[in-house]
């Protein structure tokens, strides 16, 4: 017993040094050189500025932006503190919010897409995503939203598609995953184009 | 579907591909007498040296079973003081406050036992000290204390007329040096050089387009990751866990994060085959548990792909394709889509990682009870590192017995006559922890201080609970996050966490030190086969019959009621 407890109490100093500090100590050494951008989180800088990250979404309200899908976290966005909805699938809170976000898209939509109705919004549009801050909307969601874009900023629709196929990220190694679009840096992208 | 349907099958293939040869190197790393060359075993030596050990003295079950204890509950002590003393601690860059006492205790449990529940968010909870020191050791830890138990266990069945199984300081040490080290660092490399981070730097701020200011938590992630998911972990660095881009950024990282939950647990069947010389029989233990991961997948991912009742109703589009994965993108994220996502849902459970990379609170009722299932047969569908398979060995044991009864003899399993005395510990490890789920749940159900803890409403608010005490007693870690933390709940979880572990390891290992002394007798023809497919089927059904009945009753007040009402 007592043996095994002086064991014990060696193994756990020799064992936490080894592998609670010196080898993550090293291998930050390692990354922080090797991967200087990705090991400091992706950010992404504009004019010097750090504006996010291309791993989080951030909240877009204006219509001149193309929006994220709906944010769990409180406040939304937080990149601090991920959260999912935890909404189960029968519970009448997700229908509410289901509802109150396939309206909000429609009222923010329909001046631009006449016609437009409820059965043409992609469900990652009006759910929550797993972790609040899921840089990318479906290339779906991005082609509705294309023709607010196009109008609000005197572009061609023609530009605006081809800045989303630009930023469209397909699957991993071309099989692993799904495609979804990233949307700050589409949205940065189309600051760089312009268009008031 | 097909797509998705693709991505599986590739999945499978590549598993079983790397696995396999990883249990050969695995059998060698635990049957060697020196392993490793000359510089690498002056360190091995060094190690057993100053712990006080002699690397050839070898421990019997019980003096194997006493030091294991020891040493955990050691550990359980030190990971619960660094949370309450973080706030006076280094390494602290974001102020985090000491944890509070019942959720330190329960999060102590959870990391000494390889569970990884967590009643935290890391990210705004932990100090990187805690992360690091308390918590990620941890996760290298105890998941090599449930390969060396491992590595006793199969000796006690291969060898004859013998009294030691091991010991423990050396199996310890290699898993951690020959196994987990090397692996985790190819992961981790990997994972940093696609966006997952791995600094001391604290938050970033960031001026967002629309001129706010957004905080981006940032840490030692990318080391933390591979080892949570090659230690059959789970437990994150954020609170969303692996659906967090900065946990898991691309569809590549997903796949690789997928291939580790199930990669040490599938390579410890061929190691097993290797060591006790039954290759055959372990494709076939291997052919049992993949079955039951392919059911799981072919019942989740429909399920998920079908969609909810009421994003059915709320008329959106749902349908895959044209731009989108559609199904129940609840608490999903895009870039993994519902394939992907199942996937992980069924293996994550299947192993006892309970990592998620999306919400398993928001899966359907038929597709949310997969997770469920998995994790309440016990953790032996591949299952935990080391704890999966001694698991299994359990229901082996009762299958052969089974066999054995059908033609009136005494079953036999592997040269070793089973008898009462296996049958007995084969029967308390198998049933130990189902009857405690169940215990658990019901007095938690039917408590103000238990109902306290749910989060949905109606026939979902109980698959809450009963998820959250199976998902603990199994030492699996995945939750319906909903799950409140509540003082009650805590310290249950604590209880539950540390018997589930504990109970089934030292049956484990009672069973060793039984199956050790015995002789070989030879095989004659009245021998049930344990090498061919009436095996499978056999090992399957009485998995079934014991863990999937007890289950089932309280399956039909969550999951099939949800199911049924809408």
């Amino acid at each position: 017993m007592l043996r095994d407890l002086r064991a014990s109490v060696v193994a756990g100093v020799v064992l936490t040094l080894a592998f609670g500090l010196a080898v993550p100590a090293a291998f930050t050494g390692f990354a922080q050189v090797a991967f200087r951008h990705e090991a400091n989180g992706s950010l992404v800088t504009v004019n010097g500025t750090v504006v996010g990250s291309s791993l989080a979404a951030q909240s877009f309200t204006k219509p001149k932006y193309f929006h994220e899908r709906p944010s769990a976290t409180s406040p939304a966005y937080n990149a601090a503190g991920t959260t999912f909805s935890n909404l189960g699938p029968t519970n009448p809170a997700l229908a509410k919010l289901v509802a109150q976000q396939a309206a909000a898209v429609l009222k923010l939509e329909r001046p631009y897409n006449p016609g437009l109705t409820i059965h043409d919004i992609p469900v990652d549009a009006v759910t929550p995503s797993g972790s609040g801050i899921d840089p990318d909307i479906s290339p779906a969601y991005a082609a509705l939203q294309s023709r607010r874009i196009a109008a609000v900023r005197h572009l061609p629709l023609a530009t605006v598609r081809k800045l989303i196929e630009e930023h469209t990220t397909g699957r991993s190694l071309g099989f692993f995953g799904e495609p979804g679009v990233d949307v700050l840096q589409l949205n940065i992208a189309l600051d760089k184009v312009g268009g008031s | 579907m097909g797509q998705g349907i693709t991505q599986i099958l590739v999945y499978s293939v590549v598993l079983t591909g790397l696995a396999y040869p990883l249990g050969l190197y695995m059998a060698n790393v635990y049957s060697a007498s020196r392993f490793g060359g000359r510089l690498l075993g002056t360190l091995e030596r060094g190690f057993c040296r100053v712990v006080g050990t002699d690397p050839e003295r070898e421990q019997d079950w019980k003096s194997y079973a006493k030091t294991v204890l020891v040493f955990t509950i050691f550990f359980f002590l030190v990971v619960y003081a660094i949370q309450r003393l973080q706030a006076h601690l280094f390494l602290n860059p974001d102020h985090e406050k000491a944890v509070q006492p019942h959720i330190a205790l329960n999060t102590a449990a959870s990391f000494v036992t390889n569970t990884n529940w967590q009643f935290y968010g890391g990210e705004s909870t932990m100090s990187y000290l805690s992360q690091m020191t308390a918590l990620a050791v941890q996760q290298f830890v105890s998941a090599g204390v449930g390969m060396a138990v491992l590595a006793a266990v199969i000796r006690g069945i291969s060898r004859r007329s013998a009294a030691t199984l091991g010991n423990f300081w050396v199996d310890l040490y290699r898993s951690l040096v020959y196994i987990f080290l090397p692996l985790s660092l190819i992961l981790a490399l990997i994972l940093v050089s696609q966006g997952d981070p791995q600094t001391f730097g604290g938050h970033a701020v960031a001026h967002t387009l629309e001129g706010g200011l957004q905080e981006i938590a940032r840490g030692p992630v990318a080391l933390m990751l591979a080892i949570k998911q090659l230690g059959t972990n789970g437990g994150g660095f954020y609170n969303s866990n692996s659906a967090v881009p900065f946990e898991n950024p691309t569809g590549f990282t997903n796949f690789l994060e997928t291939i580790a939950i199930l990669l040490i647990p599938a390579g410890q069947v061929f190691m097993f085959g290797k060591m006790v010389l039954a290759r055959r029989h372990a494709w076939m233990v291997f052919a049992a548990m993949f079955a039951m991961f392919a059911i799981g997948v072919g019942v989740a991912f429909p399920a998920e792909q079908h969609g909810s009742q009421v994003l059915r109703a709320s008329g959106v589009n749902i349908t895959h394709g044209h731009g989108q994965s559609g199904g129940n993108m609840t608490d999903k994220e895009v870039r993994f889509g519902i394939a992907d996502t199942a996937l992980w849902a069924t293996a994550t459970t299947d192993a006892s990682n309970g990592s998620v990379n999306g919400g398993h609170d928001a899966f359907t009722a038929l597709g949310g009870a997969v997770p469920l299932v998995n994790i309440f047969v016990g953790e032996v569908i591949f299952g935990g590192v080391g704890s999966g398979l001694y698991g299994m060995f359990f229901y082996i044991i009762i299958a052969v017995f089974v066999a054995g009864l059908m033609v009136g003899r005494t079953p036999e399993w592997l040269g070793k006559k089973i008898e009462a005395r296996e049958i007995k510990y084969a029967a308390v490890g198998a049933l130990f922890v189902p009857t405690m789920v169940l215990t658990l749940t019901a007095i938690s159900i039917v408590t103000k201080l238990g109902l306290a803890s749910v989060y949905n409403p109606a026939a979902h608010g109980f698959t809450e609970t009963l998820y959250a005490y199976t998902s603990q007693g199994n030492n699996n870690g995945s939750a319906f996050a909903g799950f409140g933390a509540t003082n009650f709940s805590a310290d249950f979880g604590t209880v539950a966490m540390l018997l589930g572990r504990f109970m089934p390891m030292l049956a484990a290992l009672a069973l060793a030190g039984a199956l050790g002394q015995k002789k070989i007798v030879p095989a004659s023809a009245g021998t049930f086969r344990t090498d061919g497919p009436t095996f499978v089927v056999l090992l399957v059904g009485v998995i079934v019959l014991t863990a999937g009945l007890m289950v089932f009753p309280a399956l039909t007040l969550g999951p099939v009621v949800e199911g049924l009402i809408h």
